[in-house]
């Protein structure tokens, strides 16, 4: 881990601005931003722990708790909104006995809520593992989350 | 001159591309991927190469037309060219066949034709509804050049406005800009020309300048459609303001959700390098001059200017009070100025054209065009570019075809979560700062959302605050408790739990929180609350006194039912229901466990048509058995 990291740390020492790109790349790495990674955060960039947290915190981008195998995301922005996305949610923690923000018990699926993602065109879309389904309504996300269950997932 | 040789290889390279020979166009901007237009271009690929046909494959942005991705277009020499909406990658082997190899370019999936020359059978795409009434300054290149391709650009005109800047004096062009009427597209609409004047006269030696891209409205994709189609454009309308300005550095600011954008924008500062429209002595003025991209982390607040700066140096995105303003005192502390993405994009085009060009589309006050995405409940949505003043209903049923399911038109939402909801009886409004402000809206940065007779004008107004109260950095005593108390009582309205009164109590607090609010976001949050409410207040009374949500949308308020008389017990909804709330069996009435039932719709939405047994209620009960019993044999015959 002190290993992993310290690839993307060094070319930030002690430079000023740079913490959100710094956070960017650790979660794109680990998925997520451990406790560990915060303290080395810290001593490389020279800023406290409690700061790094309370920028990391600030934005909806981070999280703390290490991701499923699968990430879901639903959008509820406004077009996604007017067009079902509430239950298209709903659906899905239902579906996956969780709540935004948790991880399956299996660790397959986590869920998270976005605002917007720029299609809102074809809404209301949901995205899994980076790609966009568009039009979605509940009964095709629970088969498509259920297509996962049955070894399928990538093809659809 | 230099430029003029660049200039003439870039045609060269722009005619060889898409003039000579076989020249096909995906569509490959965000939209059109999410609809599967990379499948396609594989699909276009393959065949290409397993039929040994020699054409260009070109990925451009989008045209506009959302609703109908994945979209291609097929040039060949001697035609115009013909687009295809709503393609498939099965459907590639045969169209290409048909058209390129038998001549037949297939009137009957084509939807309309681009350029000299009409083809039989296939109306002029210029014509069509949705285009007809728009006028595309900014988005003029977006499906029609290789976004990243700087030859692309230039041939089309690209630069020409920079070429003009650098012989002018900063001050002159500042003055065009005024000339033009320019309004910031970002919100507010202050004049751009003006604002770059205080910037311009402030002391210091380092300025700054930024595109605002952080797009924080959510339901508007303008911004991201527009870099990820013509990022040259915005770029050039940069150079431009920095040289006008005096600034030595400049940031894009754009959000971690487009990553499509951001890798465009990339590619497209390397080559302004390569070419010297960028860096040291800019195609040797003596100006210099870069620029960097900062990608936001998700936070609306950080859309709004000073927050958006503490961001850049990698702080909490909180705004702060004004002044100073950002002219004399922005990023790290030095003068900037900040625009939106489209206010870029609108100034290469007046240095292009001239001030008095652009000052000829619009109106007395607000010239120009501007973009809009339109969404929701519309039947064609996507990107549009319009005169300004121009009326709320040509957008709605001419540009967006009317509502889906020929449903009702209820309302539509302005400027997102700091805008306001404009009803039907409102539609002749005209869509300019002036007109959008005086029905207690505001122009916003362009999304434009439709919402049908299904939309609950609470729930909106629930949604748009529980947004902006997730959003609020809790900096300033009216953001934080101000919203959080309006919530509370949203929340309870739409519980069913609401007390006479609280529609006054919400109009108090949203009055208090307008006056006394830190930055933009809090002192335009109550925005939607307010509007709803002035054009809506049945609404509110129907959910307080009758505990009835009359759009039958607000979960606590509405259920679904199955009729006994009417359910033969296919099994359908049974076999559907996500929740696994439907009980029942072959032949039998089902029943929806109404406490495991999550109000998704599904049961309503797949019950065959010939049953129609599934009902959807607000504020009555359905009488309906216990437990499944048999479906009654008298109904059989
Ligand atoms: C809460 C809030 C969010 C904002 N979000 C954006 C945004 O996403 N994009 C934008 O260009 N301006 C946004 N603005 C407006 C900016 O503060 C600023 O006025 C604008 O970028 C100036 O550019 P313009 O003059 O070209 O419009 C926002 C303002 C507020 C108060
Ligand atoms: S609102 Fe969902 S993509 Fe924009």
């Amino acid at each position: 881990m002190e290993s992993e990291l310290a690839e993307i740390l060094a070319p930030y020492e002690e430079k000023k601005g740079v913490l959100i790109p710094v956070l960017q790349q650790v979660q794109e790495k680990l998925g997520y931003i451990s406790e560990e990674a915060i303290s080395q955060i810290a001593k490389t960039l020279k800023l406290s722990g409690s700061d790094i947290f309370g920028v990391a915190s600030f934005y909806t981008q981070f999280r703390f708790v290490k991701p499923g195998e699968h990430t879901v995301k639903i959008c509820l922005g406004t077009a996604c909104h007017v067009r079902g996305g509430e239950q298209i949610l709903n659906t899905v923690k239902s579906y996956l006995s969780i709540d935004t923000g948790e991880t399956t018990k299996d660790g397959k699926f986590s869920l998270e809520r976005v605002a917007c993602l720029g299609c809102c065109a074809l809404s209301p879309v949901i995205v899994v593992d980076e790609v966009v389904h568009s039009k979605m309504n509940p009964l095709k996300t629970a088969n498509l989350l259920s297509s996962y269950y049955q070894g399928g997932g990538d093809e659809v | 001159m230099k430029f003029e040789e660049t200039k003439k290889k870039a045609i060269e390279e722009w005619e060889s591309t898409t003039q000579k020979k076989v020249c096909i166009r995906v569509g490959t901007a965000t939209c059109g991927r999410s609809s599967g237009a990379l499948d396609v271009l594989k699909a276009i690929n393959d065949e290409l190469s397993r039929q040994n046909i020699d054409a260009n494959v070109m990925e451009v942005g989008c045209l506009g037309l959302c609703y109908i991705e994945p979209m291609i277009d097929i040039y060949k020499p001697g035609h115009s060219r013909v687009i295809y909406a709503n393609v498939t990658p099965d459907l590639m082997p045969q169209l290409i066949e048909d058209y390129l190899l038998r001549n037949n370019p297939r009137p009957d999936l084509a939807l309309g034709t681009i350029g000299e020359g009409n083809i039989e059978g296939i109306p002029r795409f210029s014509e069509l509804p949705m285009i007809k009434p728009q006028v595309r300054l900014v988005l003029k290149n977006c499906g029609h050049i290789d976004p990243v391709n700087i030859n692309h650009y230039i041939a089309n005109g690209g630069f020409g406005g920079l070429i003009k800047a650098l012989k002018m004096k900063p001050e002159e062009i500042i003055e065009e800009v005024k000339k033009s009427g320019l309004r910031g597209r970002g919100g507010a609409g202050f004049p751009t020309g003006t604002k770059w004047g205080f910037c311009r006269s402030a002391e210091g030696v380092e300025k700054y300048i930024i595109c605002n891209a952080d797009e924080g409205d959510p339901g508007a994709f303008m911004n991201r459609s527009l870099l990820e189609g013509d990022p040259y454009l915005v770029l050039e309308g940069m150079v431009i303001g920095a040289y006008a300005i005096g600034a030595t550095e400049g940031y894009i600011y754009t959000r971690a959700e487009y990553p499509l954008a951001i890798k465009r924008l990339e590619v497209a500062l390397d080559r302004m390098r390569e070419h010297g429209f960028l860096g040291e002595d800019i195609l040797g003025s003596g100006f210099s001059f870069d620029m960097r991209i900062k990608q936001g982390a998700g936070a609306f607040v950080c859309g709004e200017e000073t927050a958006l700066m503490y961001s850049i140096e990698g702080k909490r995105g909180m705004p702060r009070p004004r002044p100073p303003f950002p002219a004399t005192s922005g990023v790290w502390g030095k003068p900037s100025n900040i625009n939106n993405v489209e206010s870029w994009a609108d100034v290469a085009r007046i240095l292009d054209q001239g001030a008095d060009w652009y000052a000829s589309f619009g109106t007395e006050r607000s010239r120009g065009t501007k973009t809009f995405s339109l969404a929701g409940n519309v039947k064609r949505t996507g990107l549009i570019e319009v005169p300004l003043g121009i009326p709320l209903r040509q957008i709605i049923y001419d540009i967006g075809g009317g509502i889906v399911g020929d449903k009702e038109f209820k309302g539509v939402q302005s400027g997102g979560p700091s805008g306001g909801t404009i009803p039907a009886k409102l539609i002749d409004t005209l869509v300019d700062y002036e007109h959008l402000a005086e029905v207690g809206s505001i122009m916003g940065s362009g999304g434009l959302i439709v919402m049908d007779e299904d939309s609950c004008m609470v729930d909106m107004a629930h949604y748009f605050l529980d947004f902006v109260q997730k959003e609020s950095c809790g900096k300033c005593v009216a953001g934080r408790v101000g919203t959080s108390q309006m919530m509370n009582i949203l929340e309870r309205i739409i519980q069913g739990e609401g007390q006479p009164g609280d529609v006054e109590k919400l109009e108090s607090l949203a009055n208090t929180l307008l006056a006394t609010g830190l930055c933009a976001l809090g002192g335009t949050a109550p925005n939607p609350v307010l509007t709803t409410i002035r054009y809506f207040r049945e609404e509110y009374e129907a959910h307080i006194n009758e505990r009835r949500c009359p759009a039958k949308r607000c979960t606590a308020l509405t259920s679904y039912y199955i009729l006994p008389d009417k359910c033969e017990g296919c099994g359908i909804c049974l076999r559907d229901c996500p929740a696994e709330a439907i009980q029942g069996g072959k032949r039998m009435v089902h029943i929806i466990d109404q406490s495991k039932c999550i109000k998704c719709g599904t049961c309503f939405d797949v019950c065959p048509p010939r049953f129609n047994a599934v009902v959807k209620v607000s504020g009555e009960k359905v009488e309906v058995p216990p437990e499944p019993v048999p479906v009654k044999a008298s109904k059989k015959e």
